[in-house]
């Protein structure tokens, strides 16, 4: 145990904290704004293990996007009906269960070799003599079109990921827009009429909206050569246009608005034809030409950026009169 | 103990929090941070097993830079439904503000049902 791990145990004891409180406390309202201080450490457990980009990601949706939607949804439903599990029949059993099996995994961990050895040597991983995934990644990033290896994977390397990815947040918008269907006859005296935000919180929308933007754009731009790209802008637009519509500086986002649909869909369909392309007239399927690379990967980022934003909002924000055709 | 030792047996420790909370509470919205407490263990394991090489591995921070994405898609979606479960355990519709429109929608239905 030495002190260099204290800020990994202190951070550790708050995540676990967290999310005991995020399930079992006392209300439901406490409950949700626990989850949102769990994805506020989560998010710092990223910054503290190297990974920016998730850093980014998560501090975006994690904590503010997944705040917004709960705090939605639970304004809807009726109070909560029973007890919090506390006094439910199993609850010490299985709680002891739980600790058993965390302290079998946590024996195992510790006392097995192999997970001694990683971290210090690459080598330890290396499976079949083979090299290892990361090396290939990073003796094929000068051909990529980008100099920052996240990017690459996520972009060209394993691009059906992100074409897949892009495919489930349109299956996700379709499925609520199920909820939605018609045109909306009789808006609602609510949605007609914003409530009065708080005059603090609008002056504060009006100076945050700009600068999210302008850090979305700077995320999305520096992606291709540090940690950034479109999902981390994507998000950060989606919570400037959420901040925007809550306080009721922005006018509902229409679905019947021929470039709205577009916004949702040009990023699946870019980087399709950018796909069909390439299996057409090139190497295969995603294959980039090499000195096209870095030019389609920006292409794709900006449609994509777009969708994403465009999408999150509408499934954060979206009521009847946003998503009814 | 090393770093990595610590965040993967933390990311185990969030998976199982999470699975217990899943069992054990009834409310809905608790159960889907629930659902997303695994999904976060998941995702610690994920990334401490990209530290355990210096520079961390590529592939697994893009893993769940998409993971991350797909979860808050998969939980507004949840969201919705929850709510649209609610409105009709109320006795109200699923759709809002469409009861009357549905009704009168339903009647067409059946009219059209019955001709040949």
């Amino acid at each position: 145990m030495t002190l260099e791990l204290m800020p990994d145990i202190v951070l550790g004891a708050l995540l676990l904290l967290m999310a005991w409180g995020a399930l079992y406390a006392p209300t439901r309202y406490d409950a949700m704004a626990l989850f949102v201080a769990f994805g506020v450490v989560v998010a710092l457990i990223w910054a503290r293990l190297g990974a920016p980009d998730l850093a980014l990601a998560e501090a975006a949706i994690g904590a503010g996007l997944t705040g917004v939607l709960l705090m939605q949804a639970a304004r809807q439903l009726p109070a909560e009906a029973s007890v919090t599990g506390k006094r439910m029949p199993w609850f010490g059993s299985s709680l002891l269960f739980l600790v058993l099996t965390c302290a079998m995994f946590a024996a195992h961990i510790l006392t097995d070799s192999s997970f001694k050895q990683a971290g210090i040597d690459a080598s330890a991983t290396r499976l079949l003599g083979g090299p290892t995934v990361p090396e290939m990644v990073t003796a094929a990033l000068p051909n990529s079109g980008v100099s920052y290896p996240v990017t690459a994977v996520l972009l060209n390397f394993r691009a059906w990921d992100t074409l897949l990815e892009l495919l489930v947040l349109l299956l996700a918008l379709t499925g609520v827009r199920q909820l939605y269907p018609g045109t909306p006859q009789h808006p609602r005296a609510n949605t007609a009429s914003p409530p009065q935000a708080w005059p603090v919180l609008l002056s504060w929308a009006r100076f945050l909206a700009p600068l999210l933007v302008l850090l979305g754009g700077f995320l999305l731009w520096r992606g291709a050569s540090g940690p950034g790209g479109a999902f981390q802008a994507g998000a950060l637009l989606a919570s400037a246009a959420v901040m925007l519509r809550l306080t009721g500086l922005l006018p509902p986002l229409r679905w019947s608005s021929f470039l709205l649909r577009l916004a949702v869909i040009l990023g699946a369909l870019l980087f399709l034809g950018v796909a069909l392309a390439s299996l057409a007239f090139g190497d295969g399927w995603l294959v980039y030409p090499t000195q096209w690379a870095g030019a389609l990967i920006i292409l794709i980022e900006l449609a994509a950026t777009l969708s994403i934003a465009v999408t999150l909002s509408l499934l954060v924000i979206g009521e009847s009169e946003d998503l009814s055709s | 103990m090393s770093g990595l030792q610590l965040y993967l047996i933390l990311g185990a420790a969030v998976f199982l929090l999470g699975l217990h909370g899943l069992l054990m509470t009834t409310d809905s919205i608790r159960r889907l941070i629930a659902v997303n407490l695994m999904g976060a263990g998941i995702f610690l394991i994920m990334v401490a097993l990209a530290g355990r090489i210096s520079p961390p591995d590529p592939v697994l921070h893009a893993l769940v830079v998409t993971g991350l994405v797909v979860a808050i898609s998969a939980t507004a979606f949840a969201l919705r439904l929850i709510t649209a479960a609610a409105r009709v355990d109320s006795g109200q519709s699923a759709v809002p503000d469409k009861a009357s429109r549905l009704a009168s929608k339903s009647e067409s239905d059946v009219a059209e049902d019955s001709r040949p």
